[in-house]
């Protein structure tokens, strides 16, 4: 509780720990829009999310060592990620797509487990990191430091979501997309190719895990077996705010990561972990025993 | 028919059995060869420094051989290792040492990396009597088992940051206080060497009366300890000691940087694996880091030569600057050498009872085991980044350069 | 011959083949000990996620909770716990007779189970009321944030984890243990043989066929779930507890609440065929033997070979062994007027996925 009077006497800390709860927060949203897309399209729960972002990562470390620009590594991550995604739809997805959600669980698991061990092999299991080369800014003199790479990937990830989100609106294709959310069989009999559709959208999750893997190696670090956490937060964040609604993840994400923050400060960073799944499954109880009352349950 | 698919997984199960027992290499006497075996990681959170840790098998091996090998008893033996991965798991640890010596049929083990995982094979190597020379498990909890097959050539946890407390205390008045008002903040990872670490700081904080003020346990999966860095800026310690293999290492010098983090000391185990200075450059400097060994010692022996030497044909042979991990792992195979020597036989008991009596010098320093098994004879060192190099600044006797305490503020930096 | 024979001989092959085991290949005794603790965690996460149909994530749950509850149960006949982890496993003076260590096993492996199947019964409170991914993705959370409270609790050992007690030289641990593997499996196997043999089966398939159909029939299905999931739970504690001193060190994240282990449990499940008694046990015996394999002989890349299997598994043989054998040979489990459920279970079966496929 110490802790706890600490932020009152000194209110600037918290604002050191909101900004980086929501740097952090953004990017969870981030690979959590993808999960959502994938989750309400096809009806997967792709495990090998935090392996997307991890690869992301690693194809950025790859540009910069091929002397480029590390801020190009976010496109770039973003395109090789599309077209692996498209691959690994071809190769396994698609096998799986009607198939019971536990099967495409345990499949996604294993496709993750995979990409941890051949990244180990090609890359070493070192923690890497990569100079973004943008500054640092000083708030309240020094007392709050803002890297601009972490505001950087805040606003991508709000662009991206307008982005996808507009994309999803107008786009033909973002047309398709929802209409197979809506209804597969019917989107197929009104001539939607949703073979493709589906290609697509695991490709697009791909993608917008890579652009954010880029951010992340940037902005924290990487390491070939770092995926786990990533793809369970993705998981909470989209339970919280439900699949179909991306101003609701992005604001789910950010919440998540405040959350992290203000639980490593007052608890201790042993309990930061601990704290945000018995939230995840407080948040199911919750909604659980109000569903209950209606004679209603979570499915 | 239920019968025939029992067979049938009885047959593959009996299929797998023979399969393992092919791979086995035991010391075979006619060849003479000795293989020791070691599960080492390869994979999962350890296997940086778990390659560091075969890479130092794998050299001194070489040279080793390179010189005509081990004479035992007028023989000529060629050295050889039988790796396992233990894929940084202590469950997996415990039933690779058991396969290693019970199908593999070796003699004598070298250690995996990183205390934990030697908890979990010592027993199994104590149960079978198999001497194992251990490099990279240094928690002091090993030794206090009353082990008597169990070797470390390397310093115990609670002195690794021993140094640093202790500069701290010597230098208080630079900080402008007394010894017993400094404040120190730890943040450092929730496994059992890390925690052991933290134990022997506690400690020695204890001793001199010096207050904790934060006292963090890092998460295994944590890239981020800004929550962590933002209590340090709100408590403003004097002392903030870091440890979390290479992986706190690398987060720490960053995120301390990056978030203009002012305290007059910072200490940690693990920069020259994580490879701060190169990593970070100028945002490393200063940095007070416990070391095993530094390649500017003067300790030196027959096989590699100098501490020099052997990080200069390390370097040549890997591509890279040896860790400390590297360079007692090597000096592990050197002690089994030279106590097989001693030995004249294969014999474990008989090899067991030469590593006892090891007294010896090394390109890493003297070892010299007590009744427990620890290395007593080697002291730890402290090294500060200065100028982009590490240098030695304590224990005195082999202090290159002062200390430079307190650090500068950010501010003040260029 | 008839099923029921059928089932009696392979049981007694089975048992007899673990009887003599050690015997005939010592040197993998250990191994042949964690195979046996494998099959009782495939069981039981089956009664949950193949009859129930309630997909658990978190039976690690139990595993952690029955380890660690028997080792403290087993250093705490003997010494104050709290000292005993402050001394990070203990030093010399932390020593255990023969006649100390067979009871705290007497008593810790019979706590762990019992204690694990409290939890279950909280936590089914709490949980159960889900259903499909939710039930599975709160059990995950669930299993995650045990493992971090674990790994903060001193008491236990907290991130510095914990010994089991050392043996004296007396004892033979690894033969020792494998018995106690041996003994909790066949409990197991004969366990569940009846219970499936039993209506109980009946009502929980009934859950998992329609649960509100169920419910609507007059099945306590609340109860029924709970049932299940305790028993899950008990099998899987006692599991944990042997597992434990199989290890020797107990370590929150990497053995008690290893994640990983929580997989495969399920997966060794599905391999062979869910909802089966004898899918789980072949499932378990094939994975285990090709994990063995694979990280024999592709070092380095045993990951990767394990994946790959998971997914051919998984995509290629979705019913799992027993349900690949069922459809190439039917004839060998026609006889539904004996004991009609696994016929029924794989029309079942074969209706959920033409009911995917159409969703």
């Amino acid at each position: 509780m110490q802790n706890l009077q600490l932020l009152l006497q000194a209110p600037v800390f918290n604002i050191q720990l909101l900004l980086d709860g929501m740097f952090i927060g953004a990017v969870f949203a981030l690979a959590a829009f993808g999960m959502a897309l994938v989750w309400g399209v096809m009806n997967i729960i792709n495990v090998s999310q935090g392996e997307f972002v991890m690869l992301g990562g690693f194809i950025t470390l790859m540009v910069v060592q091929a002397g480029l620009s590390p801020l190009l590594g976010i496109p770039v991550a973003a395109v090789v990620l599309f077209v692996l995604g498209w691959a690994l739809y071809r190769g396994i997805i698609w096998r799986i797509v009607e198939a019971d959600m536990f099967t495409s669980l345990l499949a996604t698991f294993g496709v993750s487990i995979m990409l941890q061990q051949l990244m180990n092999e090609i890359f070493g299991a070192d923690v890497r990191t990569v100079e973004s080369g943008l500054g640092i800014w000083f708030l309240f003199d020094g007392m709050v430091t803002v890297t601009q790479i972490k505001v950087l990937a805040f606003v991508l990830s709000f662009v991206i979501g307008l982005a996808l989100w507009l994309f999803l609106k107008t786009a033909r294709l973002g047309q398709a997309i929802r209409a197979t959310a809506q209804n597969a069989r019917a989107a197929r009999i009104l001539g939607i190719d949703t073979d493709r559709v589906y290609a697509a959208t695991y490709a697009i999750n791909a993608a917008l895990c890579g652009a954010a893997g880029a951010l992340v190696v940037m902005a924290w670090s990487i390491h070939p077996y770092m995926g786990l956490p990533y793809t369970l937060r993705s998981f909470m964040i989209v339970i919280v705010a439900g699949l179909g609604n991306l101003a609701a993840v992005i604001s789910a994400g950010l919440g998540l990561g405040v959350a992290e923050q203000f639980a490593g400060f007052i608890l201790g960073a042993e309990f930061q972990l601990a704290f945000v799944f018995l939230l995840l499954v407080a948040v199911l109880v919750a909604r659980q025993v109000m569903l209950a009352r209606k004679r209603q349950y979570l499915k | 028919m239920i019968s025939r698919r029992t067979m049938l997984s009885a047959s593959m199960l009996a299929v797998a059995l023979a399969l393992g027992g092919m791979s086995t290499t035991g010391a075979k006497a006619e060849d003479c060869s000795i293989t020791l075996g070691a599960a080492v990681s390869l994979t999962g959170k350890y296997s940086t420094n778990g390659k560091h840790t075969k890479n130092g098998y794998d050299l001194a091996l070489k040279v080793i051989n390179g010189k005509g090998g081990v004479k035992v008893g007028g023989k000529t033996c060629k050295l050889a290792i039988k790796y396992y991965d233990d894929e940084s798991t202590p469950a997996r640890a415990a039933a690779l040492a058991e396969r290693l010596i019970k199908q593999d049929g070796v003699k004598f083990m070298l250690g995996p990396y990183s205390s934990g995982l030697t908890k979990a094979i010592a027993p199994v190597t104590e149960k079978h009597k198999v001497p194992m020379v251990e490099a990279n498990g240094a928690s002091r909890s090993l030794f206090t088992k009353g082990y008597k097959y169990l070797f470390a050539v390397l310093s115990t946890s609670e002195q690794y940051l021993k140094s640093a407390i202790e500069l701290a205390a010597e230098n208080a008045d630079k900080m402008g206080k007394k010894p017993n008002e400094l404040t120190i903040a730890m943040a450092i990872e929730n496994d059992p060497f890390s925690q052991d670490i933290r134990a022997g700081v506690m400690e020695d904080a204890k001793r001199f009366g010096m207050k904790i003020v934060i006292d963090d346990k890092l998460p295994k999966e944590l890239n981020d300890m800004s929550a962590t860095l933002t209590k340090v800026k709100a408590l403003k310690p004097d002392i903030l000691v870091v440890s979390g293999h290479a992986k706190g290492a690398a987060t720490a010098v960053r995120q301390v940087a990056e978030m203009r983090v002012d305290v007059p000391m910072m200490a940690m185990t693990h920069c020259d694996s994580a490879q701060i200075i190169k990593k970070f450059g100028k945002d490393a400097e200063y940095t007070l880091c416990a070391s095993q060994w530094a390649p500017t010692l003067k300790y030196s022996d027959s096989y590699f030569g100098s501490a020099m030497d052997f990080a200069k044909l390390f370097e040549k042979t890997y591509g890279y600057a040896p860790p400390y991990q590297a360079a007692e792992s090597a000096a592990a195979v050197l002690v089994f050498k030279d106590a097989f020597e001693r030995a004249g036989t294969l014999d474990p008991q008989k090899v067991r009872d030469a590593l006892a009596a090891t007294d010896m010098m090394t390109f890493y320093g003297r070892i010299k085991f007590d009744e427990t098994g620890k290395n007593i004879a080697k002291p730890m060192v402290l090294y500060q980044v200065l100028q982009g190099k590490y240098v030695v600044v304590a224990p005195s006797k082999w202090a290159e350069a002062k200390a430079v305490i307190p650090r500068p503020k950010w501010s003040e930096r260029k | 011959m008839n099923r029921r024979l059928r089932h009696i001989s392979a049981l007694t092959a089975l048992f007899a083949i673990g009887l003599v085991g050690p015997w005939l290949m010592p040197a993998y005794i250990s191994q042949f000990a964690q195979l046996w603790l494998f099959i009782v965690l495939a069981l039981s996460w089956d009664i949950m996620g193949g009859q129930t149909g309630y997909n658990s994530f978190g039976n690690i749950i139990y595993f952690g909770i029955g380890m660690y509850a028997s080792a403290v149960a087993q250093v705490g006949v003997v010494w104050p716990v709290a000292d005993y982890t402050a001394a990070k496993g203990g030093g010399t003076e932390f020593v255990f007779t023969a006649e100390q260590i067979y009871t705290g096993l007497a008593l810790g492996i019979p706590l762990g189970g019992l204690l694990a199947m409290a939890a279950a019964i909280v936590f089914g409170a709490l949980l159960l009321g889900m259903r499909g991914h939710y039930f599975a993705i709160a059990t995950l959370g669930l299993a995650v944030a045990i493992a971090e409270l674990a790994a903060g609790w001193d008491y236990i050992g907290a991130g510095s984890g914990m010994v089991t007690p050392t043996l004296p030289q007396e004892i033979e641990g690894p033969v020792l243990f494998y018995y106690l593997s041996l003994a909790l499996a066949v409990l197991a196997i004969l366990f569940y043989a009846w219970l499936y043999s039993t209506r109980f089966r009946l009502a929980i398939n009934a859950i998992r066929d329609d649960e509100d159909k169920a419910e609507a029939l007059g099945h306590h299905t609340t109860r029924n779930k709970m049932t299940a999931w305790a028993i899950s739970a008990l099998f899987t504690g006692m599991a944990g507890a042997i597992y434990g001193n199989l290890s020797g060190f107990i370590d929150p994240h990497d053995i008690a609440f290893n994640a990983e282990i929580g997989v495969w449990m399920i997966l060794m499940a599905i391999l062979g065929g869910k909802g089966t008694l004898w899918g789980p046990i072949i499932g378990a015996i094939v994975f285990f033997v090709s994990k063995e394999l694979f990280w024999t002989y592709l070092l380095g890349w045993q990951r990767v070979a394990l994946g790959l299997l998971i997914v051919i598994i998984v995509v290629f043989f979705p019913e799992g062994i027993m349900g690949w054998v069922r459809s190439r040979w039917p004839h060998l489990f026609a006889a539904p007027h004996l004991d009609g459920d696994e016929g029924n279970a794989a029309a079942a079966a074969t209706d959920e996925r033409k009911e995917a496929a159409n969703a």
